[in-house]
């Protein structure tokens, strides 16, 4: 992953400040920085958005295509990450150097996202066993300036929610051959429900507590990072360790337990939050605050 | 906890009264724009010929001395000079000499023999002192230094033969364009809201806490890594969001400028500068003020 030099003496300035809840940039531990979200960027694509968190910046694209749905669950569509990490990110991703950092995220992405609580699968199915459609999700990382998961996750949200796949109609013919047809109509499409996709929120341990939204400073400073996927009704649909460090089983606790309990639900609000920004782009209102 | 999410939105262009504005006060370009078609002039920096025009290759200002013709580029690596102070960070620790990263096109050389080492100014650089390089300056530390000389390559040689130099301790780097940061007399300063910064030539900003009592002794070389008091991070941390912010709206970056962008920003919470309606406010009331200043 795109990483900085940090001197000593840089790490225990942030780490102190960490301690004292003031981060570099004024922010508490438990701050965002503030974020933008465009939806339909790119104009080939079914669905596309583009977020920018910080110096953090992803272009997330949709394409859905018809396909075959996988022998196992036949009544299902299923979906398709790739990550591309843009040599324009970091100098470190020209030529094959960003494929490693981009298969294990979209191996992450593949476990956040791709099971029937997050995303209605059915609902991509054309024909059972036959036809269904896939989506292929593509995300390309313009810049790297720390917390890649939670821009993508929202990207990818953002994306779902602006997807629009074309109704389609099967008709039989005499021999009993099944044919598929396209709407003409642009507007006769299908959109996604994106209530249940989570979001991600990880988590970095910096000295004994733990931040959202680490730059890539606060990063180089922690040993490891806990990634929580979490949908708006609390439903836990990844966790993983992100680092070389180690956590320990009780701080572990603590940081999710900060998360789900008392009155706040910061990961729920978070997502919440984030949901409603989409109705709020989709009405077209200019910006709009959430303060919880 | 609270999450901003907001859709992008262009900045207005805000012209002051009594400001320059730029089609009367500068010429700007932008790549592949015409300077001139007259043949008289002589091509500098930044600029090519192109059907006998002469024609921009950098987007910047145009300067003019004489017959020759340059174009200042608003977004550049670092040109040193002889001269300028630079922040800079050790990137690699080999024979005889540091190589640090300065913004510039090539790495900077600061060759162990153009340090202070601690104990004494006119100390023989001995065998040991060469082993223990890494003693001093390692991978990831940051230096302000001075230029020494340049390279015909383009490479500069440092130095910190000064007590004002050497390794930085605690505190927090801001990188801006060089061409943000103005030259002056000094780019030490103390400010009077409690912090010190120092704005290298090379747009790499240092701010730190000001420091109570120089220890003479240890030449520059000795970090302290206690705590610093919460007052001083949130002056820091405010100090930094203003450079960005300045940095941002492409305002010429020096004492002055820092200080009043920090006094208009009082009025906000630190993690609220970077916001972009916040940051139009405050550095819209700092240009204000420089004006009224200038007179």
């Amino acid at each position: 992953m795109a990483t900085v030099q940090v001197s000593e003496a840089e790490k225990v300035y942030i780490m102190h400040g960490v301690r004292d809840d003031l981060r570099v940039d004024g922010r508490g531990c438990e701050d965002y920085r503030h974020m933008e979200v465009e939806t339909d960027v790119v104009s080939n694509t079914d669905g596309s958005a583009k977020v920018s968190l910080g110096h953090t910046d992803v272009l997330v694209g949709i394409k859905a295509e018809i396909g075959k749905p996988k022998p196992a669950v036949p009544n299902e569509g299923y979906v398709e990450f790739f990550v591309d990490c843009s040599a324009n990110a970091t100098p470190e991703f020209e030529g094959r150097g960003g494929e490693e950092l981009g298969v294990e995220l979209s191996n992450t992405l593949y476990k956040v996202f791709n099971n029937r609580h997050s995303l209605d699968l059915r609902s991509l199915c054309i024909c059972p066993g036959e036809h269904c459609w896939v989506l292929y999700i593509d995300v390309l990382l313009l810049q790297c300036d720390g917390n890649l998961f939670d821009a993508m996750s929202v990207a990818i949200k953002a994306a779902l929610f602006n997807t629009r796949i074309p109704k389609v109609q099967v008709s039989e013919d005499e021999e009993g051959g099944k044919e598929i047809e396209l709407s003409d109509d642009p507007y006769d499409c299908m959109r996604l429900d994106v209530t249940n996709v989570p979001c991600i929120v990880t988590l970095s341990k910096i000295g004994h507590r733990h931040v959202v939204d680490a730059t890539l400073q606060e990063k180089a400073c922690s040993v490891a990072s806990l990634l929580i996927s979490i949908t708006h009704k609390g439903l836990v649909t990844c966790v993983r360790k992100l680092g070389v460090g180690s956590l320990d089983p009780d701080s572990i606790f603590e940081m999710t337990e900060v998360r789900n309990t008392g009155t706040e639900h910061p990961v729920q609000t978070h997502t919440r939050t984030h949901t409603h920004t989409h109705t709020y782009i989709y009405i077209s209102e200019h910006y709009s605050y959430f303060f919880i | 906890m609270a999450v901003d999410m907001r859709l992008p939105t262009a900045r207005k262009l805000i012209s002051l009264p009594g400001s320059l504005s730029n089609a009367e006060g500068k010429h700007l370009v932008v790549p592949g724009d015409v300077i001139t078609s007259d043949t008289g002039f002589m091509r500098g920096h930044g600029t090519y010929m192109d059907d006998e025009k002469l024609t921009a290759s950098v987007a910047g200002e145009v300067e003019r001395v004489n017959k020759l013709i340059c174009v200042k580029p608003l977004k550049t690596r670092f040109n040193g000079e002889v001269g300028d102070v630079v922040v800079g960070r050790i990137t690699e620790v080999q024979q005889k000499r540091w190589k640090v990263e300065t913004n510039s096109r090539l790495d900077s050389v600061l060759l162990l023999s153009s340090v202070n080492l601690p104990g004494g100014e006119l100390r023989r650089r001995s065998a040991e002192d060469e082993l223990s390089m890494r003693d001093y300056l390692q991978e990831g530390d940051l230096i302000s230094a001075e230029v020494q000389s340049v390279f015909s390559d383009g490479a500069l040689s440092l130095h910190t033969r000064s007590l004002k130099y050497g390794k930085l301790g605690q505190g927090v780097l801001v990188q801006v364009s060089p061409s943000l940061v103005k030259r002056q007399k000094t780019h030490f300063h103390n400010l009077p809201c409690g912090a010190s910064i120092i704005l290298g030539n090379n747009g790499f900003l240092w701010l730190y806490p000001t420091p109570g009592h120089q220890d003479e002794e240890a030449g520059g070389y000795y970090t302290s890594l206690e705590p610093v008091a919460l007052s001083d991070r949130e002056v820091i941390s405010r100090l930094r969001n203003c450079l960005l912010a300045l940095a941002a709206h492409k305002v010429l970056l020096y004492d002055t400028s820092v200080l009043y962008c920090y006094e208009s920003s009082l009025s906000h919470q630190i993690k609220d500068i970077l916001k972009p309606e916040t940051m139009d406010e405050i550095v819209m009331e700092t240009r204000q003020r420089l004006l009224d200043q200038e007179g």
